[in-house]
């Protein structure tokens, strides 16, 4: 996703270089104050990004779209009560977005083996998968995929770390 | 600790810290050694001295940190391997064996080196062999004169010429690292911003598979050391883990959530002919083939808790292997088929355990409570793992006996995931 967005930027600025005035001798040694001009800025397109109102919305902190993360019990892969008005959201948000897709990361806390703690994590990822799934977003829209033990938020051990490495993180095209 | 094996200790971390300004190498502390240490005199070899760096050093280092040996002091004085040792001098000096050796130049630069290895008690030779190296070879000559050492005496191969793989943490930075077993000329084979896990060496050492996140989810690569190149074994929608060769080197097991929940199959080390190895409505990962390839150990939560359990390679019916405790996870056959080492959760953490195949006895080997990733050296007597010490993440080896045990850190890092690699081919 990168070199796309990388090669079109590279466009971009191509482009802006060809539509700038030439330099020629005639016109004198004056310098052209460019921002501000007439034309006014120029916006930056990101074909990664490219969903107008929705992308504002999962970026605004008042919208709950902008909140990703799912906390877990110990050795638990229900979603909580207090995290369904959330999956609900991007749920909702991913079946009204059929374009849109999404990496969800589960995540374990760091106790025992790496790559049992592996599969623990896309047990959290599948859950959260599936309830976006049964709110109407589609299969293709979404990968599951787990960082284990791997990628901690919190690196203090203790129960509260622990707590808060027990995730699953939803991420939309462009944000991984 | 005697006076030479503190003397040596200081010696190997002046080393160590040296070495560390230019780059961060392993070094070696021994915590624990046999009850019965073979002694053994390594007399300096005649011509060393023109060796620009000496093989003698190479040799006593690697049988001492080996913790079956004592070496019997001899004095600076060379001994060539012409002459016959002076027996009854050597048994009143305690030493059970002796190895002497001479080196002579030889065409191009290198040099011949002679060695003889003597029984003090029966005043036969054990052994006599010939090597040519190179003074920049002087390590790996060192290595492979201490495993024809460490055969003749103990009758199992030695592994001093092996080499280890495994994982450094420093910051941000992911490092899989490759170092002689003794923890000198560590290479990188991989630098990544993001977690590479579960190395798993190909039979003939060629090549390592593992997990690398670079993707942001996990990915399963097999890597030609030599070349560089990399190949995708595994990268399906969900993620890839846990590779493990076959004894052939022709498959890998992975795991993989294509289908739904982490689930066994093999694939082709170039990603082609993926085959379902089994089917379960639970976990199951960590697989490992044993020696002969008849098995496949793994690690499954289909009884509730994580425990160790068995299929035919070839499929059918899973057999559970551990009963003991609540959480027995990253089963390793070892290389001659009698034992398996695993993680075992008990009242101290997270230890190494050993298990009988044959019996199913099982016993703690460790005395650290954050074990993980054990494997057994190609010999089936060490196991090397990863284990945490003040904090920091650290590799470990203990004999498959519990007896001897070192210690391997870098400083300023944290290092995890060891891997040990097969004998020299």
């Amino acid at each position: 996703m990168r070199y796309p967005l990388a090669a079109s930027m590279l466009a971009l600025a191509l482009l802006a270089g060809c539509s700038s005035t030439p330099m020629t001798a005639d016109q004198g040694a004056s310098v052209e104050d460019r921002t501000a001009s007439s034309a006014g800025t120029i916006p930056t397109v990101r074909p990664d990004q490219m969903q107008g109102a929705g992308l504002a919305a999962l970026r605004d902190p008042n919208n709950i779209l902008s909140k990703r993360a799912i906390m877990f019990d110990y050795d638990s892969f229900t979603i909580r009560g207090e995290f369904m008005p959330l999956v609900e959201a991007h749920g909702r948000f991913l079946a009204a977005n059929p374009q849109m897709k999404m990496l969800i990361q589960g995540s374990a806390d760091e106790r025992g083996s790496r790559e049992y703690n592996l599969a623990l994590g896309q047990k959290r990822s599948d859950a959260v998968k599936k309830s976006l799934m049964l709110l109407g977003a589609k299969e293709g829209q979404i990968e599951s995929v787990s960082l284990g033990e791997e990628k901690p938020q919190c690196t203090e051990r203790n129960e509260a770390c622990y707590a808060e490495n027990r995730r699953g993180e939803m991420l939309y095209a462009g944000e991984f | 600790m005697k006076l030479t094996d503190l003397f040596r200790y200081l010696l190997i971390t002046l080393l160590a810290a040296t070495a560390l300004s230019a780059r961060a190498q392993l070094s070696i502390e021994i915590t624990g050694a046999g009850a019965n240490r073979f002694p053994v005199a390594i007399a300096v070899m005649e011509g060393e001295s023109q060796l620009p760096r000496g093989v003698t050093d190479v040799v006593r280092g690697d049988l001492e940190r080996s913790g079956l040996f004592s070496l019997v002091e001899m004095g600076p004085k060379p001994v060539g391997e012409a002459a016959t040792p002076d027996f009854a001098y050597l048994r009143t000096r305690g030493a059970d064996a002796i190895a002497v050796g001479t080196v002579v130049p030889a065409q191009s630069g290198k040099y011949e080196l002679r060695m003889r290895l003597y029984d003090t008690r029966q005043e036969a030779q054990l052994d006599a062999l010939t090597l040519t190296m190179t003074p920049a070879q002087y390590r790996i000559t060192g290595h492979k004169i201490a495993d024809i050492i460490y055969e003749r005496i103990t009758g199992l191969k030695g592994v001093f010429s092996t080499q280890i793989a495994y994982v450094v943490k420093s910051g941000k930075q992911y490092k899989l690292q490759i170092a002689d077993s003794d923890g000198a000329n560590p290479q990188t084979a991989l630098a990544s911003n993001e977690p590479i896990i579960s190395p798993s060496w190909s039979p003939d050492g060629s090549r390592l598979a593992y997990v690398s996140f670079e993707a942001k989810k996990p990915v399963v690569y097999v890597h030609t050391l030599a070349t560089g190149l990399r190949a995708v074994a595994a990268n399906f929608k969900g993620s890839n883990s846990a590779p493990s060769w076959s004894p052939d080197g022709s498959r890998l097991a992975v795991v993989l959530t294509k289908d739904g929940l982490s689930q066994m199959y093999t694939v082709n080390p170039d990603g082609s002919g993926v085959t379902r190895l089994a089917s379960s409505s639970s976990i199951d990962t960590e697989p490992a083939f044993s020696h002969d390839g008849q098995w496949i150990y793994f690690t499954s939560d289909r009884g509730g808790s994580p425990q160790i359990y068995r299929i035919p390679a070839q499929g059918g019916r899973a057999e559970r292997v551990t009963f003991e405790g609540s959480y027995n996870v990253t089963p390793r056959p070892s290389p001659d088929g009698q034992t398996m080492t695993y993680i075992a959760r008990t009242a101290n953490g997270f230890q190494v355990a050993i298990m009988d195949v044959a019996t199913r006895q099982f016993a703690v080997l460790t005395d650290t409570g954050r074990d993980e990733s054990p494997s057994f050296a190609p010999n089936s007597r060490m196991i090397l793992y990863a284990t945490e010490i003040g904090g920091r993440g650290v590799l470990a080896a203990v004999s498959s006996d519990g007896r001897i045990k070192q210690r391997l850190s870098v400083q300023a890092a944290d290092v995890r995931e060891p891997a040990w690699g097969p004998l020299p081919r």
